[in-house]
Formats: C-alpha cells, sequence, structure tokens
C-alpha cells in the first residue's frame, strides 16, 4: 500500500513536472478574443460543443461559427459569462449538445478492468493510470468529468460515472430565492 | 444594576436586543452523569483535518489523545472520557449543512479513568514562550468563542502586540455560557490572562463584559484585586449587539477602527475569548487537554433552561432530556444564538469545541420573505457600515463581481440587517451563500485552469509523439529502400555471376572430358 501511495506520489510528481514544461514549451499561439472565451468555457473537454474540446469551440464562437449556448457542462453560468464578455444576448443552452448536469467523476471498478489501455488513450487530461494488462485507475482531482472513457471500454458496467460528493468541505449555502 | 464606564467609544449600526438572558442564567451550571457514548468529529477547528491514532477495539482513558495534527494550522483531538472506542465512522456533526463527518465513537465505561489525571504546578509560568505555546496547542485549545482557530496560532502573530482584549461580551440574545463561567471562575480566567499576557509580552489587557452581566462583572472585578495588576482592566459595556464583533469591541473599548481587510494584530491588538483563558489555565498549570465546555440550553422548547458542564461529543439529545425535554419535542434546534446561529437537522449531533449554545424554538425564526422596498432600515443597523440591500441585489441576481464591489467580504454576518428588514428578507442568508459561491467559483476557475494546462500539455505531448512517429516512418522508409535496392543488386549480381561461375566450370569439365 505504502510504496504504491509513494510510487503513485512520485509517478504524479514527475508528470506533472513534465507537464509544466511541456506547456511552456508546446504553448498554443495566442489569440487575446480565443483566450478570454477560452478562460470561460469549463475545460470539460467533452466534445459535446461539436468540437474537439473547450478551445476549439473557443475559436469557433470568436470567428462567429458557433453560438454561444453549445456547452452543457458550464450551463447557464457559461453562457451568461460568455454573453457579458462578447456583449451578445443570452441564450437557454441548446439541448441539442445534452443537458447541464452536476459535476461527476469517474471511477474504474478494478476488479472488473482488463487493462487495456482503451480510456487512457482517449481521456483529455490524462487522469488515468495503468499500463497494458493491469488495473486501471483514475486520478479522481484530475477527472473533469467529460464522459469520453465510458464508451471507449470495451467491458460494461467497469467505468462508472459517480456524482461528486457532497461533504462538509464542499457544501455551500444554497440562494434563499432558489431554496423553495 | 451594573454601569457601563462613561466615555466609552461608539461603533456605527448596532441594536438593542431583548436579552432573554435571565432564562438560562438563574441556574447554576449542571453536571451530566457520563453519556454512554460519546460522538468526537475529528475536526473541531478551522484548518488541517486531524487523523485518528486509535483503531476500533481500542480502550482509551481520559484524556488521551485521540486524532493528531497534520498540519501548522490544526488541533489535537482528545478522549472526553474512558471506554471502548466502538466505531470511526460518519456521523451528523454541527453544519449548517447537516452532513456528516468522520467520528471517533466512544462507548464509555462510567469510570471516567484519566490517563494522567491533571496536577497542578506551582511554577506553572516559569517556562520559555516556545513551551507555552506548544502546551497550548498539545491540549487542542481552539478559540471558544466563535470559529475555533487553533488558540496556539493565533498566539504566535508576526506583529509584536500590546493590547490583549479579553471578549467577555456575550452579546448575541440568550446566551450565557461566559457570564456563567465569569460567575464562577473568574479566577482561573484571570491567571489564564496572566499566561496570555506572558507569551504575548502584552503591555495591557482591557476585558470587555456588557453591563446586563452583574455577577459576572463583580466575580472578575474580586478575582483581579489579589493578583495587584493594574494593567488589567475589567471594563463594563453597553449591551449592544453586537459589541462581541472583535472589530467592534475593540473600537468601544480603546477607540480604534480596524479598516476592511486589516487584522488587530497590525494595530497590536489581540483578541481572545474568556472561555478560552480559562482552557489555557487549566492547559498550562494543570496539563489539562481540552475535552469539556459550558454550553447553554435554552429557548422557549426548552423547560428547564440552563447552562451545562459539557463533554466534547455529547450529543444534543442528552442534554435536552436534562433539561427535562423530551428530544422529540423541539420544533426547531438552533446551533447558536438567534442571530448568528444555524438550524440543526439532527438532535444527535454532538457538542464540539467551539458549541457555545443548543437554542430550541417552538417557532422558526424565518417567516417569508417580501420584496425590498428599499427603506434602508438594514444600512442603518450595519455595525460595519456596508449597504446590505445593494449587497442583496446582487445576490439576488447572482452577481458575483459587482456584489465584491460593496465589500461583501467584510460583512461580519451579524445577522442585524435581517432583524429590522420590515420585508422579513433573510438577508444575512443570501450573504453567506454568495461568499460560498464566489469561493466555489474560485476554486472551479483554479480547477479549469489547471485542466486546460493538462488538455495543453497532452495535445502537445500527442503531437510530438506524432511528429516523432512520422520521423521514424520515413527513416525507415528510407532505410528499406536502401537495403531493397542493395538486395536488388545483389540477387541478380549473384545470380550473373553463378551462372557464369556455372558455364565456366561447365567448360572446365567439357575440356578435362575430351581430353581424356
Ligand atoms: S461542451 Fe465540453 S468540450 Fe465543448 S466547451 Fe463545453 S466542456 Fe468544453
Ligand atoms: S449581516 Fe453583514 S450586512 Fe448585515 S448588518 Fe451584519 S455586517 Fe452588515
Ligand atoms: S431593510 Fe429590507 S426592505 Fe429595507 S432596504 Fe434593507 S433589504 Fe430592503
Amino acid at each position: 500500500m505504502l510504496t504504491a501511495i509513494i510510487s503513485l506520489t512520485g509517478l504524479a510528481l514527475v508528470f506533472g513536472l513534465l507537464l509544466g514544461f511541456a506547456s511552456k514549451i508546446f504553448a498554443v499561439e495566442e489569440d487575446p478574443v480565443v483566450d478570454k472565451i477560452d478562460a470561460i468555457l469549463p475545460q470539460t473537454q467533452c466534445g459535446q460543443c461539436g468540437f474537439g474540446g473547450c478551445r476549439p469551440y473557443a475559436e469557433a464562437i470568436a470567428n462567429n461559427k458557433a453560438n454561444i449556448n453549445q456547452c452543457p457542462p458550464g450551463g447557464e453560468a457559461t453562457i451568461m459569462q460568455l454573453s457579458d464578455l462578447l456583449g451578445v444576448d443570452p441564450l437557454p443552452l441548446n439541448e441539442e449538445h445534452g443537458q447541464h448536469q452536476e459535476k461527476r467523476v469517474a471511477i474504474i471498478d478494478e476488479q472488473t478492468c482488463i487493462g487495456c489501455t482503451r480510456c487512457i488513450q482517449v481521456c483529455p487530461v490524462d487522469a488515468i493510470l495503468g499500463t497494458a494488462k493491469h488495473m486501471h485507475t483514475v486520478i479522481t482531482e484530475e477527472c473533469t468529468g467529460c464522459d469520453l472513457c465510458v464508451p471507449a471500454c470495451p467491458i460494461e458496467n467497469c467505468i462508472l460515472m459517480i456524482p461528486v460528493q457532497s461533504d462538509i468541505y464542499n457544501w455551500k449555502w444554497k440562494a434563499p430565492n432558489d431554496a423553495r | 444594576m451594573t454601569h457601563a464606564k462613561p466615555n466609552l467609544y461608539t461603533f456605527a449600526g448596532g441594536l438593542a436586543l431583548k436579552g432573554h438572558k435571565t432564562l438560562s442564567n438563574q441556574r447554576p451550571i449542571a453536571q451530566l452523569p457520563i453519556p454512554p457514548q460519546l460522538v468526537i468529529p475529528i475536526q473541531e477547528h478551522i484548518g488541517q483535518i486531524t487523523e485518528p491514532v486509535v483503531k476500533v477495539g481500542d480502550e482509551v482513558y481520559k484524556g488521551q489523545l485521540l486524532a493528531r495534527t497534520t498540519g501548522k494550522i490544526s488541533s489535537p483531538i482528545h478522549a472526553s472520557s474512558s471506554g471502548e472506542i466502538i466505531a470511526i465512522e460518519h456521523h451528523p456533526v454541527p453544519h449548517p449543512s447537516g452532513l456528516q463527518a468522520q467520528c471517533i465513537i466512544i462507548a464509555t465505561d462510567g469510570k471516567d479513568q484519566w490517563l494522567t489525571p491533571p496536577r497542578y504546578q506551582s511554577d506553572y509560568l516559569n517556562k520559555s514562550t516556545p513551551q507555552l505555546l506548544q502546551k497550548i496547542a498539545d491540549a487542542g485549545i481552539v478559540g471558544m468563542g466563535g470559529a475555533g482557530f487553533p488558540a496556539s496560532v493565533k498566539l504566535s502573530p508576526k506583529q509584536s502586540i500590546d493590547t490583549l482584549i479579553l471578549n467577555g461580551a456575550e452579546c448575541e440574545p440568550y446566551i450565557t455560557c461566559d457570564d456563567l463561567l465569569m460567575q464562577t471562575h473568574a479566577q482561573d480566567i484571570m491567571l489564564g490572562t496572566e499566561i496570555i499576557m506572558q507569551i504575548l509580552g502584552a503591555k495591557q489587557c482591557f476585558i470587555g463584559i456588557e453591563d446586563n452581566k452583574p455577577k459576572a462583572i463583580e466575580a472578575m472585578q474580586h478575582a483581579l484585586k489579589p493578583l495587584g495588576k493594574n494593567n488589567i482592566e475589567v471594563v463594563v459595556i453597553p449591551s449592544y449587539y453586537p459589541t462581541g464583533g472583535e472589530k467592534q469591541l475593540i473600537r468601544v473599548l480603546t477607540g480604534q477602527s480596524i479598516p476592511s481587510k486589516a487584522i488587530p494584530a497590525e494595530f497590536g491588538m489581540l483578541c481572545h475569548n474568556v472561555a478560552t483563558a480559562y482552557a489555557i489555565y487549566h492547559a498550562i498549570a494543570y496539563q489539562q487537554p481540552l475535552i469539556s465546555r459550558i454550553v447553554t440550553v435554552t429557548g422557549s422548547a426548552i423547560q428547564q433552561p440552563q447552562n451545562i458542564d459539557v463533554l466534547i461529543g455529547t450529543t444534543i439529545d442528552d442534554l435536552v432530556q436534562a433539561c427535562a425535554t423530551d428530544p422529540a419535542n423541539i420544533p426547531h434546534l438552533i446551533m447558536g444564538g438567534p442571530m448568528m446561529g444555524y438550524s440543526l437537522k439532527h438532535i444527535a449531533t454532538p457538542i464540539i469545541k467551539t458549541s457555545n449554545c443548543v437554542l430550541a424554538l417552538e417557532q422558526a425564526l424565518s417567516p417569508p420573505a417580501m420584496p425590498c422596498i428599499r427603506c434602508g432600515q438594514c444600512a442603518d443597523v450595519c455595525p460595519v457600515q456596508l449597504l446590505p440591500q445593494q449587497l442583496y441585489w446582487y445576490a439576488h441576481a447572482k452577481d458575483m463581481d459587482k456584489i465584491q464591489n460593496y465589500a461583501l467580504f467584510d460583512c461580519i454576518e451579524c445577522g442585524c440587517c435581517s432583524y429590522v428588514c420590515p420585508s422579513r428578507i433573510p438577508l444575512i442568508q443570501y450573504f453567506r451563500y454568495a461568499k460560498q459561491e464566489i469561493w466555489a467559483q474560485e476554486k472551479e476557475q483554479q480547477k479549469s485552469d489547471h485542466a486546460r494546462q493538462r488538455h495543453q500539455a497532452r495535445e502537445a505531448r500527442l503531437a510530438r509523439q506524432k511528429a516523432e512517429r512520422e520521423q521514424a516512418r520515413a527513416k525507415k522508409k528510407q532505410a528499406l529502400k536502401k537495403s531493397a535496392d542493395n538486395q536488388s543488386d545483389d540477387p541478380k549480381k549473384a545470380a550473373i555471376a553463378a551462372a557464369l561461375e556455372r558455364v565456366k566450370q561447365k567448360k572446365a569439365k567439357q575440356t578435362t572430358s575430351t581430353d581424356e
């Protein structure tokens, strides 16, 4: 157990450093409007908007090739922010792209996993650890809840999406006008 | 009636509230039999969570360490009585969410046996400041008047402190636990004050007590005399809500206004509660950890309102029963007072180090709200001089940018504005909501920035790998072509050579055969 923790922490550290360097070296070229839009998008990287990820969607919005209401994970809050930023009228979420849901994270059932590595290949944020033929696991803190690994997994009920548990540390007061 | 000191300073806003104090302060402090079960949350303070050092099945003694600190801003947890650990599991805790959190559950054995019984050491002040601070940290002492910040951390400010403010104001209606503590243990509080002053190197101390507590004032003044200290003063202040707020009390006692975003230590002042001073004295002079406190159990739904000396981890149903009240008969249960408290969903919630009052009411405090009529009364009573109706407007509209232009984070959640609002708008709830929403949004933003970074890094990695693969493929192709060239040369040449060789041999054979 302890060795597992140590080695996983070590791995996380090493990858973190690598990622840091990589993002410096391979920084995406700058476009202020696209950057600002991208900063608002939730970075779930799920592709529900119809683009390959949040940045391509940001580019499409900046070039007037997409509406601001196509991101289900961002929902109303993101639409409001985009409408503020771009000075356009807010629109209701286009449900053709999906419905806004509470945030969820992926969990891999360790008993069921066959170690095929397909989930690793689709995870947009490298939140899955594992090697061929060995049990895989999700780094919960890194998971954006994009759902992409679920259809990629060949085994049924191996990857499950579960809502983020509410506890005394992430609980929030509700707005009184929402309460009832 | 004891009169407030003349010429005291005042603060803006505030309210003269009906105290409801005599409901609970007329009886002596009650002692409870040891409850059969103690539910001790592993987080009773602000800061990092603690880590249990016991396991299910362990026998523990009173005062034994149950959970140790995991960081600098943390506070250890001790067993409040002896018995067996029967579970370490989720259980309702005092929190506005009504959610559960990790608790250590002790089935008590009734013996109340100490690990090391508290023993008085007469030379207790003869220690270095770090030693004293360590003892306070080890005893698990947290601020007992409010949020539960670890006392040893608060007692080590970066700034030098010359004035200690001891808070005995207890300005919130219904609550009388500090009143009773001062009446009965004034001497220990004074000795604790002395310890705190020594640690801080403070030159003077003001002890602020509201004039609605004549007995407590008398007891404190009486306890001060034999100390022969003329740099400690018991100051009688008017009963006016929220005088017990840190910045309000400092203003009343010293005239100093502490501006927005500043902390009192920047002005050479530090504030502690009287109950914390009491606990510090027992930690230093007796080596006793913080395992009990005085709790006011009061309100219209309680048959026999009173203060009780409670072991940490005792659940509220036990307390209510000790006040001749059926726990099933409580329509509205509040942790804390009517102004700043919050509703509790479960009566089996335990008392923790910061629980000062259990308020049980027959009627809910919040009647339905009506629209804001912009009367401005809320702004008149706000002790921080905010504009609650503006804050409300933006909180209602969920405009978390604009609300911050109105100093939302200066709001001390005193509830004065909600109290006076003729439209009964639960203003304080809106402000609690808005603060947490902003914190949550900041966290979300950090998370999504982080996800963006990871995604970009992945994209970059994939692009690099693709490029590498392409390069490798191109190289291979070239290599293949080369070797193919070589090979295609070779067999031909070899074939020709072989054929020539064969012809040669044939010829040679023929000549030899004709020779024969
Ligand atoms: S739908 Fe998914 S990929 Fe598209 S912007 Fe929203 S989070 Fe990003
Ligand atoms: S709750 Fe906040 S806004 Fe309302 S009066 Fe108190 S400090 Fe002012
Ligand atoms: S007291 Fe109530 S009604 Fe009056 S201005 Fe404030 S929020 Fe509006």
